[in-house]
């Protein structure tokens, strides 16, 4: 081997080397979350854990809207809203846990949510909730983009005071949900499993902070 | 007129946050602590976050509430209507000005926010906790401008009332007065 040839072999090594650094870096950015969270924890738990303080009205609003006990919607039909909020917003970890949990509470008729996810339309629903989750989807773009007729439909479907502010009010706090989650690079898992078993907690415990240790458990 | 029956004396969000007093109270909490709570971010700085999402929101109550928050707690009014109009040129640190930018990212959608922003701003001197923090106050105002206009609140009759509420917001923070707010019926502009 010459000098010249074994000049290249070095070039291209240290090419290599270089290609090998930046990839690493970008995947571990795609992977890592933006900030210093608890590894292996997924979405918003793992937010909770790094900053318990915002974590508990979190979890205690989640609780109020989606267990509370005097919303005039099923906790399925909430979960559906959710559901759906966070799939328009392209959350995928939202999308699919609160789908997970929609399934649980539906029982027999849990493909329900994901008709709902593939095309809200068709879905088999009451029309009152055809009509809120129009609203949902509305204040999913923006506040603003619920209009009179949108309310007048889901009172002539057979909507009350109450089934219209709860649907405002989940729609948009899986506005800042969905937001919490992707703006900082949470965990996503990618097994249907994982989001099986956090459906089931979700609908048999409902929604209670996670301690706020490092711990690779759910 | 809002969509659903909210009292009279009590515009924007502060209507519905009487409407249903149970899911009211950890928003209020979560906004105390973000907000008012211990932090490295003054309070000026985390109004001026909650302005920018809701400016480019376009939500009329919460803009010009925080704005008149931000101004009261910054002491001029320059630095809050020069972020709303463009946050690469406002007069505020490099900080706030990538922390600001990640605030306006996760307004669009948290798709949006890029590691090379997050970059930015830890360059900047951003901690963890000021992007963590930051990021979920722009998320909360993606709720509270959703909320307020999704059920068509009222304005307040009077652009004196955001000052009032200002004071309010300055002073004794986003907690529930623990006497409720019956004493502000008489008129929107008597201070509280």
């Amino acid at each position: 081997m010459n000098g010249i040839h074994k000049m290249f072999l070095v070039v291209r090594f240290r090419r290599y080397s270089r290609f090998c650094f930046i990839y690493c870096s970008i995947k571990r950015k795609i992977i890592m979350a933006h900030i210093n969270v608890p590894e292996g924890v997924p979405g918003i738990r793992s937010l909770v854990m790094f900053r318990p303080e915002t974590g508990k009205p979190l979890y205690e609003l989640a609780q109020i809207l989606l267990r509370g006990g005097d919303s005039p919607l099923t906790e399925a039909e909430r979960e559906i809203i959710a559901a759906h909020v966070s799939n328009r917003n392209n959350c995928m970890f939202c999308r699919d846990s609160h789908a997970a949990a929609a399934r649980c509470l539906l029982g027999n008729e849990g493909t329900l949510v994901d008709d709902v996810i593939g095309d809200p339309g068709t879905a088999d629903l009451s029309p009152k909730m055809h009509a809120l989750l129009n609203i949902a989807g509305k204040v999913q773009i923006m506040g603003t983009e619920v209009k009179q007729p949108d309310i007048d439909a889901a009172r002539a479907a057979g909507a009350n005071d109450r089934d219209i502010h709860d649907t405002v009010l989940i729609a948009a706090t899986f506005s800042m949900f969905n937001r919490y989650v992707d703006g900082l690079a949470s965990l996503t898992p990618t097994d249907p499993k994982a989001y099986e078993e956090m459906g089931k907690r979700m609908a048999e415990k409902g929604y209670s902070i996670p301690a706020p240790v490092t711990s690779n458990t759910n | 007129m809002p969509y659903i029956p909210l009292v009279d004396h009590l515009p924007g969000i502060t209507g519905l946050l009487e409407y249903r007093k149970d899911s009211a109270e950890p928003i209020r909490d979560l906004t105390q602590f973000l907000l008012r709570g211990p932090n490295t971010l003054t309070e000026g700085e985390r109004e001026l976050i909650a302005t920018v999402v809701s400016s480019g929101n376009k939500c009329t109550f919460c803009t010009t509430a925080h704005t008149a928050a931000a101004d009261m707690l910054l002491g001029e009014q320059d630095t809050s209507a020069k972020v709303k109009d463009n946050i690469s040129t406002a007069p505020v640190s490099n900080k706030m000005r990538a922390l600001l930018t990640i605030a306006s990212m996760t307004r669009e959608s948290g798709k949006s926010v890029t590691p090379e922003a997050i970059e930015i701003a830890k360059v900047a001197g951003a901690t963890d906790v000021e992007i963590h923090d930051t990021v979920l106050i722009a998320a909360l105002f993606c709720l509270y401008n959703r909320y307020v206009d999704g059920l068509a609140t009222a304005l307040p009759e009077k652009d004196s009332y955001y000052n009032m509420l200002a004071k309010r917001l300055v002073d004794t923070g986003y907690t529930r007065s623990p006497q409720g707010y019956d004493h502000l019926k008489k008129g929107n502009s008597i201070s509280s």
